[in-house]
Formats: structure tokens, C-alpha cells, sequence
């Protein structure tokens, strides 16, 4: 990592124009919808700046913000996941030859994607993806295509949604690893670093020039500012094993109560990987696709077996899916499945926040 | 680099009618270089594939030592299952694998093993209890524990009575709501384990209804037995097999990679709370 150059809020689009030049599909926050999406950017006019997020449990709108602020949002509902690991997507393709079949293999279209706008704590869900996808026992090919060459401009937090929590994940605010470029937008101009080679190139493309100390001072107060001033915090000592001791903790059915098993909470979250096998004929039947759909815990078909439902309670799918995101899938992967982005705080309908239920449940542990 | 999910044609060369709904079919692979090349383990499973309908992990029941005729038995429960049992001689149908980790055969060579198994689902049982008959001088004494509801449950009943008469080998049945025609024991598989007499150092292995091998192993355990000796075969949801799609999730564990065969140890403290 080099040291921080100081780059004028003008160079974002010199930055944009230099990755579509390099033939990346440059990609941003984009207002979408009553929220934000990333989807292309052709110039920095496409972004959605001057605007500000308002998240709070089951409540999420966008307003007015800071002018001239550019990444005044801090996140929306979607994450990176989708592009890497698409929500639906062909494995294979299997063709009828004759009596038999011939099973091929269903390669994505190759593409360059450069993102910019990525949050310390989404850089961190790709990275978790990563572990499971590209380096457990079996390799993904289809996340693995969709991948590689990717070009990241991280943005780091200088203010955090009252939702997010990933300074007590220790994801952020600040982007510390996966990313090419970082930048810090302060009011008049951005503190930029890179992570890598590439963004190194494209930070002496762009012609910077050395952040003074002052100026790096600044972007690093703004990060500790945003750090310190979180509001909510997920306290992560005796993980796994709390959770795993606390299986029978009567909070499971208290939550589940509320929880209306929904599947937002997955299908928002930069990490759950669980995904439908499915089998599509075409109409001729002589051709047939497996397909992998984003799946969730929260269904009621997702432990079923003929004649079992191994959870067919809510309060069992709900366990499993707080127990998996924190600590088996420390077990499983070596890293907790919870980046502390907040999302399925959000965009829970009944405003569920899973740093509240494992405070319960570490507190009705105690006595 | 090929995808996990690639599938590979098998034809059929053998249809055996088990008991109604219940089918073992012989599968040999029609590439000669997969077939050849195909390698599996006792307790190891495939996923079976009907062109255009889908897929269901079925384990595999002939010996690893003939792995060019892949036996799997298939009980018809579900929409795949049923276009499964249509299946004939000539048929091509797909197959992947093998995966799991398989029964603790080289573990338990020596030593007397203790096999029980509940309710329908005992075909992992089935290719244990080849495995070992074939290879009978390098075990001990053989004790199979069988319940089921009803004698209408009763599968492989020649098969049983075939063990039985077997050297160094004991068959015990048991039927919850027996009929007249039944002439075994009668209460649930546990009771069984009363006359049930087995050294410290034998080796039980499971398959069936979890509360059934939740009681089990802690019988086992009363007899002496370590819990890294009592070993159930687990049964979920499986989509991928590759322990990408998550649905076989039993806590830390994926039972297609992981499993589906834990020893108690590992799995004893999940067997407390329901809903895992």
C-alpha cells in the first residue's frame, strides 16, 4: 500500500473514465427505487451524491443530504453478492443424444466489472464468499468466472448508519484489504490509497499528488470518528460457543414470535450462500438446465426431507440462521458469516436486529 | 477445470424389485474411462439423476470392489423418486459422485460390530452388512439390531433370515404393533439392547429415525462403549452434495462433506435440542 494522495473530487471522473477506458463496466451506487443500487455509471452524474440514507429497523428512506457530498449513502439493500454469486444463474446444460445425455458445463459471458463506492464491510462479505466459493474442498467455477478481473475503489465510512455494527466485526469502517483504490471523501477532496498493484498504476495515471499530513491526518480522524460514534455494537466474545449453548434458550421462541420468516434477511445479507439446485426442461424435452437460485433457511422446504422437516418450527429456522451466521460458520470457514452491515437490521419487516437477540440471549445466559 | 455438477450417463443393467416401491438398480457408467476410473467407499453415496426431472443422494450398496456396477437402492417417496421407479434395463440415467465420507470399515476391522438400524430408511445399513460378509474372517461377531412400526415395514425379511444363519452373527427384530404372522420380538429397537451383549471394544454403526440413535448410542455408551466407537449415519436435505448449497447444514457440520456418517462424539451435543 502506497501512501495517501491527495485527489481533487474532480478526478473521480477522470478515475470513471479511465476504467471504462480499460474496458470495465464501472458500477456505483445509484438512486433505485427509494433507495440505492449498484448499476452502471457512466460519469459521476450517474451516482447518487448529495443524498443521504435514514435507516433504522424495518425503516429505510433516502434524503436530502451534504451538496457536493458524492457517497453520502451508506448502503442500500443490495450488496456485491449478486454479481459474483448470481441469484440465479445455469450450471449446466443437459442435452438428450440420443438414448443417452451429454451434461455440459455453462460458462458466464467473460466481463471486466469495476465497482466504485464499495464499503469496508461489503469488501469484507466478498472476501467470506471468497473462503467458501473459490477455496473450500469443492471450487466453484461459476463464482470463480464471475470473479476475477474486478477492479474495487473502496470508500471508507466516515459516517455509519445507526444500523451498522462492523467496527465490533472489525470490517470496517475503514477498508483495510480487497480493494484496489480506497478513498476517504472529505468536503472538498478525497484522500486515496491503493491495495494493489492495479490501483497503484491507476493512481499514478490519474497524476496525484502526496497527501500532506495534515490532509491524511484529517481522513484518518474521520474514520476513527466514524468507528467511535457506532451505535450499535455485537459483542463477539465466547463465539461459537455461546450460541451453541444457548440452544434451548427460551429468547429462540420469543423471537420467533415476530420473526415472519420472510427470507429478507438472507436475500439483503453480502453472505448467505445457501442456494436451490433446480432442474428446468426446456419444452421440447430434449434439453435441460440445472440452475442454482438464491435459496434461504427462513423456507419451509429448506430441511425437508420426504416425510421430515428438520425444522419446521420458526424458532428452529431462526436459531439456525443467527447460530450459522455467527458462530458455526466460524467452525466451517474459519471467520464469522456477519460483516456488520446492518442490511438484515433494515430490511427485517418487524424490525428484528440480531445484535439485540444475542444480547438477550448472552443475558438470559448469565443468570 | 469441470464443474462439481457435471453428470455423468450410466445405463441400467439390472432391476430388482426389493418389496413394492422399493428398487435396487445396477448402474454401470458408458464411458469406459469414467468406469474404469471410478473410485468409492462402503457408505459413500451418488446423486442420481432423472434426465429432466432432478436429483436425490442415494447411497451405494454393492461392494467398492466392483465399482463398475454401482447398486443403489431407491424407495419411491417423492417426484423424482417416482419417475425413478419406472426406470428399466436400458435405461440411461445420470450420475455424480462419489461423496460423503462413509461407514468406519477399516476402523472396525477386528473388533465385534453392532449394527442398528429403524423405520424404512436402511439402505446404507444393507451395503454395511455386505461389506462385512464378504470380507467375514476380518471381523468379529456380528450383531444386527432391526426395528420397525410394523411387519409390513420389514424389508429384505429373506435377507435378514439369511444373516441369521450366518456364522458368528446375530439378528434381533423387533415390530412396535406387531401382527399375528410375527414372530420376533415386540417393543421399539432399544428394548432390544437389554439382552444385547456385546464387549466395550465393539464398534456400533447406525442408520435410521434420530430418536432411535439418540436412545442407541447412549445404550452403547452404557455398555462401555466410547463415543468415538458409535457412529450413526445422518440423513438432510441434500441439493449439491459439494457443501456449496447449505441445506445439509447440521450445525458446524455439512453431512455430504462432512458426513453423512459422525461419530457420537461429534454430534452429541446437537442430539440435546430438536430443530437442528
Amino acid at each position: 500500500m502506497t501512501e495517501p494522495m491527495y485527489m481533487p473530487k474532480a478526478a473521480l471522473e477522470n478515475l470513471i473514465a479511465l476504467l471504462r477506458g480499460d474496458g470495465y463496466k464501472v458500477l456505483g451506487p445509484v438512486s433505485r427505487d427509494a433507495g440505492v443500487a449498484f448499476e452502471e455509471v457512466r460519469a459521476v452524474s450517474d451516482l447518487a451524491a448529495g443524498v443521504r440514507d435514514s435507516q433504522e429497523a424495518g425503516r429505510y428512506r433516502l434524503e436530502p443530504g451534504v451538496p457536493g457530498e458524492i457517497f453520502g449513502v451508506v448502503n442500500g439493500a443490495g450488496s456485491l453478492k449478486p454479481f459474483f454469486f448470481a441469484p440465479d444463474e445455469n450450471l449446466i446444460e443437459v442435452r438428450r443424444e440420443g438414448k443417452s445425455f451429454k451434461s455440459s458445463e455453462v460458462i458466464p459471458p467473460p466481463r471486466r466489472l469495476a465497482f466504485v463506492g464499495v464499503r469496508a464491510c461489503d469488501l469484507a462479505a466478498v472476501a467470506v464468499q471468497d473462503r467458501i466459493f473459490l477455496h473450500d474442498r469443492f471450487r466453484d467455477t461459476h463464482y470463480e468466472t464471475r470473479r476475477k478481473d474486478v477492479f474495487m475503489v473502496a470508500v471508507n465510512c466516515t459516517r455509519s448508519a445507526p444500523t451498522c455494527f462492523c467496527a465490533s466485526m472489525k470490517t470496517g469502517p475503514e477498508a483495510t484489504a480487497g480493494f484496489d483504490l480506497s478513498l476517504t471523501e472529505m468536503d472538498e477532496c478525497f484522500v486515496a490509497k491503493s491495495g494493489s498493484s492495479a490501483g497503484e498504476a491507476m493512481l499514478e495515471r490519474l497524476g496525484l499528488r502526496t497527501a500532506s499530513a495534515g490532509e491524511a491526518e484529517q481522513a484518518r480522524t474521520l474514520t476513527d470518528r466514524c468507528a467511535a460514534g457506532m451505535r450499535r455494537q455485537l459483542d463477539t466474545s465466547d463465539l461459537p460457543r455461546l450460541l451453541y449453548e444457548q440452544a434451548d434458550s427460551p429468547r429462540w421462541k420469543e423471537v420467533a414470535s415476530r420473526c415472519l420468516s420472510c427470507t429478507n434477511c438472507t436475500m439483503v445479507c453480502p453472505t448467505c450462500f445457501c442456494h436451490a439446485v433446480v432442474d428446468q426442461q426446456e419444452i421440447d424435452g430434449n434439453m435441460s438446465r440445472r440452475v442454482r437460485q438464491w435459496d434461504s433457511c427462513f423456507s419451509l422446504e429448506h430441511a425437508h426431507i420426504h416425510g421430515i422437516n428438520f425444522r419446521p418450527r420458526i424458532e428452529d429456522r431462526y436459531r439456525q440462521w443467527l447460530t450459522h451466521k455467527l458462530a458455526s460458520w466460524i467452525d466451517q470457514f474459519g471467520t464469522s458469516g456477519c460483516v456488520g452491515c446492518g442490511r438484515c437490521i433494515t430490511w427485517c419487516p418487524v424490525g428484528i436486529d440480531l445484535t439485540q437477540e444475542v444480547a438477550a440471549i448472552r443475558a438470559s445466559a448469565i443468570k | 477445470m469441470t464443474t462439481p455438477y457435471a453428470i455423468y450417463p450410466a445405463r441400467i443393467t439390472e432391476r430388482r424389485a426389493e418389496t413394492s416401491g422399493v428398487y435396487t438398480f445396477t448402474m454401470r457408467f458408458t464411458d469406459p474411462g469414467i468406469r474404469r476410473s471410478y473410485r468409492f467407499k462402503a457408505g459413500q453415496f451418488n446423486m442420481i439423476y432423472a434426465f429432466g426431472v432432478g436429483e436425490v443422494p442415494i447411497s451405494i450398496v454393492s461392494d467398492p470392489e466392483e465399482p463398475e456396477a454401482l447398486q443403489h437402492t431407491i424407495r419411491i417417496v417423492g417426484r423424482v423418486t417416482e419417475v425413478m421407479g419406472r426406470w428399466k434395463v436400458g435405461d440411461i440415467v445420470g450420475v455424480r459422485g462419489p461423496y460423503g465420507n462413509g461407514w468406519p470399515v477399516d476402523e472396525a476391522r477386528g473388533r465385534d460390530v453392532v449394527i442398528v438400524t429403524g423405520g424404512l430408511g436402511c439402505a446404507p445399513v444393507v451395503g454395511l452388512i455386505n461389506y462385512i460378509f464378504r470380507r467375514r474372517d476380518q471381523y468379529g461377531e456380528l450383531h444386527i439390531l432391526h426395528g420397525v412400526k410394523t411387519p409390513n415395514d420389514l424389508l429384505y425379511r429373506e435377507r435378514f433370515d439369511e444373516w441369521r444363519r450366518a456364522p458368528r452373527t446375530r439378528v434381533y427384530l423387533t415390530a412396535d404393533r406387531p401382527d399375528k404372522s410375527w414372530h420376533y420380538r415386540i417393543g421399539v429397537v432399544t428394548q432390544l439392547f437389554d439382552e444385547l451383549a456385546v464387549p466395550a471394544s465393539s464398534v456400533a454403526m447406525m442408520c435410521g429415525p434420530e430418536v432411535m440413535m439418540r436412545l442407541a448410542a447412549r445404550a452403547f455408551r452404557d455398555k462401555g462403549i466410547s463415543e468415538d466407537a458409535i457412529f450413526l449415519s445422518m440423513e438432510r436435505r441434500m441439493e449439491c452434495a459439494v457443501g456449496l448449497c447449505g441445506h445439509c447444514q447440521y450445525r458446524e457440520y455439512f453431512a455430504c462433506k462432512d458426513g453423512p456418517v459422525f461419530s457420537y462424539r461429534a454430534v452429541r451435543e446437537l442430539f440435546r435440542t430438536t430443530g437442528i
